[in-house]
């Protein structure tokens, strides 16, 4: 943007907040420097103008002073223009500014740094100050910006996702209704169109491009709708009801020793220990990871599971 | 993002929008200290205050709706028009930080400050923070407060700590003095980052793999070397003299692309990948390797590749 553009911008917002009667396109070229002669030119202008306004979050109003009038006119209502009064102690400010530090660099950094701007301007005083406590960061996924997007606007998508163990990528079509991070992972749940069904997709795994299809406004969220519920019902291992006797070299496997049920010495350096898990294939593939250091003793078929890991690893 | 000066003019033109506001509000304020608040520098400002003060409109009569000076390096608005407050929240800002003040809440730290700023931010931004509801970050609770607790007094008072750290990619526990350096969330799990005198470089630890932690009544005394390390690039940067292997994976065993930052990923065909990563610890593979079994296989280092095959044979000639 130029110099000369930022300048009849800015004159245009001044003029428009100034008002308190709606200003004829006519009555606004007459007060803002910076329009072309011809009326032609200056129409297209001041739509490329008003739109600019508009994505910057300005509410420009349309509208006519009396039902008489035949040019619409426009201005910018201060109670709608104004961020509200807002008063943060010290340690309220503290807080802000590490939050606006969550995002970094993923998608909405831009967004927390704008937002901490106008607080700032509201005379909050929110200092870059590291402070001794915790540091939370969120990183996001290519994906993460076009879902949001929709979710906050509303608008159906389609895209590539591979679900896992498939070979190639199916294209998907979902009403968005919400993006969560779970375990550091990002996830989107809705309303899938196809399966016509609740469904959870992984960011990581939507390949190519997010694409919206329909319009703002044509995706209606089902009230009482929580998505973190929705993810973590998806994502929830079933409770752990199976017990496991494992042989564990002793000096070793310590990740299944703290969660040990029991652990009782079992002679020429070994250890008998009993753990608890949900799935036999799951638990399976994690006890193989040990090695030589982990015998599964019982149940069968868990034994029987890890005995097929390790073949196929030898292979 | 902070601290950069937006290279757009729309950004130009937000920041001029929030200058007059941010003057106004403070009555008078230092040319410096704007200069930096904004993250531009002093000439940057003063040309941003020149161009403020030259709005003019014209109709129904000329005048100036700014008047402003900097004077002695101090800035005073004498005249704002309409314009001596910030424009409003918009959806993206309000839900940037009402998302991560709430995430905040779910690692438990900013204690009571926390839920007031919610509140706060909540009330200012209006219809603007309705839709920060959709996106939700949802933070892996530490089993062991007590360990989190303990690791901010040490903080706090700046004292060596001594940790019983356990290692997955080895299945060790270790021993080590640790001086803290500050505690981070990254990918939903909390960390530890100081300066481990056993390693003598700066280490990242789990909270949840801490087995055992006592603070120490020695003073914590982090070399003046230790960088932080710049955890937004991702929590594992191989070096170069690490180890660099190569393995295939089946559709099944695709998740190891997802979890561990790969130099290449390429697609063979019918959903089965070819990775190459680096790592300081060839053991942590060796394990990788046998929970992936049929759904992954090391191809390169081959001596690597040959050293899982006889993990796998030992530990089956085991169940004979």
């Amino acid at each position: 943007m130029s110099r000369r553009k930022t300048e009849r911008l800015l004159g245009l917002v001044v003029c428009l907040l100034s008002s308190e009667r709606y200003l004829t396109a006519v009555q606004i070229r007459a007060a803002v420097p910076g329009y072309p002669e011809s009326f032609e030119a200056f129409k297209r202008m001041f739509e490329r103008d008003k739109e600019e306004l508009r994505e910057l979050g300005i509410p420009l109003e349309t509208g006519s002073n009396s039902a008489f009038d035949e040019e619409p006119g426009y201005r910018i209502p201060r109670q709608a223009y104004v961020l509200p009064e807002i008063r943060l102690e010290p340690d309220e400010a503290a807080v802000l500014s590490l939050a606006a530090r969550v995002w970094r660099q993923a998608e909405l950094a831009g967004a927390a740094a704008g937002a901490l701007l106008k607080l700032r301007a509201a005379g909050v005083d929110a200092e870059e100050t590291p402070q001794p406590g915790i540091e939370p960061r969120l990183t996001a996924e290519a994906a993460f910006g076009p879902l949001w997007e929709a979710v906050r606007d509303r608008r159906p998508v389609t895209f590539a996702y591979r679900a896992p163990g498939r070979s190639e990528p199916q294209q998907r079509r979902l009403d968005p209704w919400g993006v969560v991070n779970r375990h550091g992972r990002w996830y989107v749940a809705g309303h899938d169109a196809d399966r016509d069904a609740l469904r959870v997709f992984r960011l990581s795994r939507i390949e190519g491009p997010v694409r919206f299809t329909g319009p703002a406004g044509s995706v209606t969220v089902p009230e009482d709708t929580d998505v973190r519920e929705t993810v973590r019902e998806m994502d929830t291992q079933p409770p752990a009801q199976r017990t496991a006797l494992l042989r564990v070299r002793a000096g070793a496997g310590h990740g299944l020793r703290r969660h040990a049920a029991s652990v009782r010495p079992d002679g020429d350096g070994w250890d008998l220990v009993e753990t608890r898990y949900s799935d036999a294939g799951w638990y399976a593939e994690y006890l193989a990871s040990f090695g030589r250091a982990v015998i599964a003793v019982q149940p069968t078929d868990l034994r029987e599971a890890v005995i097929t890991q390790l073949k196929g690893a030898l292979a | 993002m902070t601290g950069t000066s937006p290279a757009t003019g729309s950004a130009r033109l937000q920041r001029l929008l929030a200058l007059v506001p941010y003057v106004v509000s403070r009555k008078a304020v230092g040319l410096a200290e704007t200069a930096a608040a904004f993250g531009i520098s002093e000439r940057e400002l003063v040309d941003d205050l020149n161009l403020l003060w030259c709005v003019e409109l014209r109709a129904p009569d000329p005048y100036c709706p700014i008047d402003l000076s900097y004077e002695g390096g101090e800035i005073v608005v004498s005249q704002a028009e309409q314009m001596d407050r910030p424009l409003r929240l918009a959806v993206d800002e309000a839900s940037a930080l009402l998302v991560a003040l709430r995430m905040l809440a779910e690692v438990g730290a900013g204690g009571d400050a926390l839920s007031r700023t919610i509140a706060k931010l909540e009330a200012a931004a209006g219809e603007a923070g309705v839709p920060s509801a959709q996106v939700a970050v949802q933070v892996d609770k530490i089993a062991q407060q007590a360990v989190l607790t303990q690791l901010q007094d040490a903080l706090a008072r700046a004292r060596l700590v001594h940790l019983s750290y356990y290692v997955p990619g080895r299945d060790e526990t270790t021993e080590r003095d640790v001086d803290p350096m500050r505690l981070l969330v990254v990918e939903g799990r909390t960390y530890l980052e100081g300066w481990c005198r056993l390693a003598e470089a700066v280490r990242l630890f789990r909270l949840d793999r801490v087995l055992g932690l006592q603070v120490r009544d020695e003073p914590a005394s982090v070399p003046a070397e230790a960088e932080p390390k710049d955890v937004d690039q991702g929590l594992y940067r191989p070096a170069p003299e690490d180890l660099q292997v190569e393995i295939e994976l089946a559709p099944l065993g695709r998740w190891v692309a997802e979890y561990y930052p790969c130099e290449t990923i390429t697609e063979l065909g019918d959903g089965w990948l070819r990775v190459k990563l680096r790592t300081p610890d060839s053991r942590w593979v060796r394990r990788l390797a046998l929970r992936l079994g049929e759904n992954g296989r090391v191809v390169a280092p081959a001596d690597l590749a040959a050293q899982v095959r006889d993990d796998a044979g030992a530990a089956l000639a085991q169940y004979d």
